[in-house]
């Protein structure tokens, strides 16, 4: 089935937050401290189009259905999106650009660093995310590149993990949803692995 | 023969627990159909406002420089009291099940008499006045907040601690059948704060019972709290059912859950940080622009007399 409307649905359906975001802040529909509910929803809408942009893959192993591959470079896009207006959010709104303490929270401070670094790892896989690019690097090593956003998904988990005071439960929620999505990747590894020559790709790659 | 079988299965029966609380709910019915009714009209009147009982005060002190109170709304919608939930706006959706009367305070432990008070008793102890403070949060955002109450010492002279009491504890209420929050383990409940008996009975510690002139509400911690102003406000206790005066210092709540960000003090100071943020600078609720935090939250010139001879780095 083409389903023609199902990139545009899934472009609509990321950007409604945003405008959600935007209608509350014009009717002081984000409480006493705007600027904090905005920070957070911003961070919390990163890690759920990360978790969603993750379904593609396992979903075509486990359950067969195809069409959501068509859909993981949006998601992951959308993901990358609210992760950097997070971050601009952070300097240029809760900060107001007072880079001193932006340079010392970045250096000091190993919740804000986590975070920074999960954007970082995101960046090469928003910046490769054309076809151009695949074919560039090839599509393996592409793949290989691509892995990062586990390593950057563990650092978004840690940084809201320690960024909360005692009420851990969203982001182990958070955690578990990704521990699951990892989990459900593996047996695909496992089998890939063993459908290669031994030696040929060298380590845990491919 | 036919043995007699009851036409209702066990499952649908009433649970034993809510069938003794029945009447509360024929209350709940009566006060739902009354505020269904009366909702639009509040509506209508502007319902921002200041809300709830009066609270005359007898006098008012403005001790925050000027500034004018955070809205009420603000004040009343924007909280921390984690027995209602973790969220800014949990109490303020779930305090409705806190019953305020009748209300208790147990006092124990280094004191004369221990006794069991009741929270209109505590009313009577001193006339009250309206005290306007600045209330800095730990977590780096701050309110002016018109609070109505009386100094803690009036309280704590007629309580008549022996000369052994160097600290006094003060307990919230533990009933996770009010206190929503308290059905997860989020903080080991129940809430415990803390002060040093000369902190207890500085002229700035309040025993806060309102705010803008009305009853506390329940989400500000009603009936009764603490203020202390030149703390962070996690010391002031809300919803206290428990004062016991104590040789030792109190185990208090964060201070167990994380000694290296919460010190027993809790001293507002702008030169020591929380390990994840600078408390160098604070928001003011209904401000963009952070402005700077003061030592002692501005109330140096009262308090840090208490402090001298203490190595200021350990006052966080």
């Amino acid at each position: 089935m083409r389903r023609p409307w199902l990139e545009p649905a899934v472009v609509v359906a990321g950007l409604a937050p945003l405008a959600k975001l935007a209608a509350d802040a014009l009717t002081g529909g984000l409480g006493a401290n705007p600027i904090e509910e905005a920070l957070n929803r911003l961070g919390f809408w990163a890690l759920t189009w990360l978790a969603v942009s993750l379904v593609p893959t396992p979903a075509r192993e486990w359950l067969g259905v195809a069409w959501p591959a068509r859909v993981g470079r949006p998601l992951g896009l959308l993901a990358f999106s609210y992760a950097l207006l997070h971050f601009l959010f952070y300097v240029g709104v809760d900060k107001f650009f007072d880079w001193p303490v932006v340079a010392t929270d970045l250096s000091k401070r190993p919740f804000i660093a986590v975070g920074f670094a999960a954007l970082l790892l995101l960046a090469p896989l928003a910046i490769t995310s054309t076809d151009a690019w695949v074919r560039r690097l090839g599509y393996r090593r592409w793949k290989r590149l691509h892995r990062l956003v586990y390593a950057a998904a563990a650092l978004a988990v840690i940084h809201f993990l320690w960024r909360v005071k005692a009420d851990r439960r969203k982001p182990l929620a958070f955690a578990a949803v990704f521990a699951l999505l990892l989990a459900a990747r593996v047996p695909g590894w496992v089998a890939a692995a063993r459908r290669r020559p031994a030696g040929r790709e060298g380590g845990i790659g491919g | 023969m036919a043995r007699w079988k009851p036409d209702v299965p066990d499952a649908d029966a009433t649970p034993e627990p809510l069938y003794l609380r029945r009447r509360e709910f024929l209350g709940l019915g009566a006060a739902g159909a009354v505020g269904a009714a009366i909702a639009p009209l509040a509506a209508l009147a502007g319902e921002d406002g200041p809300a709830g009982p009066a609270l005359p005060a007898a006098s008012r002190v403005d001790l925050a420089g000027g500034e004018a109170p955070t809205p009420w709304k603000a004040v009343t919608t924007y909280n921390n009291f984690y027995e209602f939930g973790s969220g800014k706006d949990d109490p303020a959706r779930l305090a409705g099940s806190l019953r305020t009367r009748p209300w208790t305070v147990s006092v124990e432990g280094e004191v004369k008499r221990p006794r069991v008070l009741d929270v209109d008793e505590i009313l009577r102890v001193a006339p009250l006045e309206e005290r306007v403070y600045r209330l800095r949060c730990v977590e780096a955002w701050s309110m002016v907040v018109p609070w109505v109450g009386f100094p803690l010492a009036e309280l704590v002279r007629r309580l008549e601690p022996t000369s052994r009491a160097r600290y006094v504890a003060f307990e919230t209420l533990l009933d996770p059948a009010q206190m929503p929050g308290q059905r997860s383990r989020v903080l080991e409940w129940p809430y415990l704060e803390g002060l040093r008996i000369d902190e207890a009975v500085h002229p700035l510690t309040l025993v806060a019972v309102g705010l803008y002139g009305r009853v506390l509400p329940s989400q500000n911690g009603a009936p009764l709290r603490l203020v202390v102003p030149w703390k962070y406000g996690f010391k002031s206790a809300k919803s206290i059912v428990r004062i016991r005066f104590m040789e030792e210092p109190p185990r208090t709540t964060w201070a167990r859950m994380a000694p290296s960000e919460y010190g027993f003090y809790a001293n507002v100071n702008p030169a020591v940080d929380h390990p994840r943020w600078s408390q160098a600078k604070e928001r003011r609720i209904g401000e963009f622009l952070r402005r700077p935090t003061l030592p002692f939250n501005g109330y140096a010139a009262e308090v840090a007399g208490l402090y001298a001879g203490l190595d200021p780095r350990k006052l966080f």
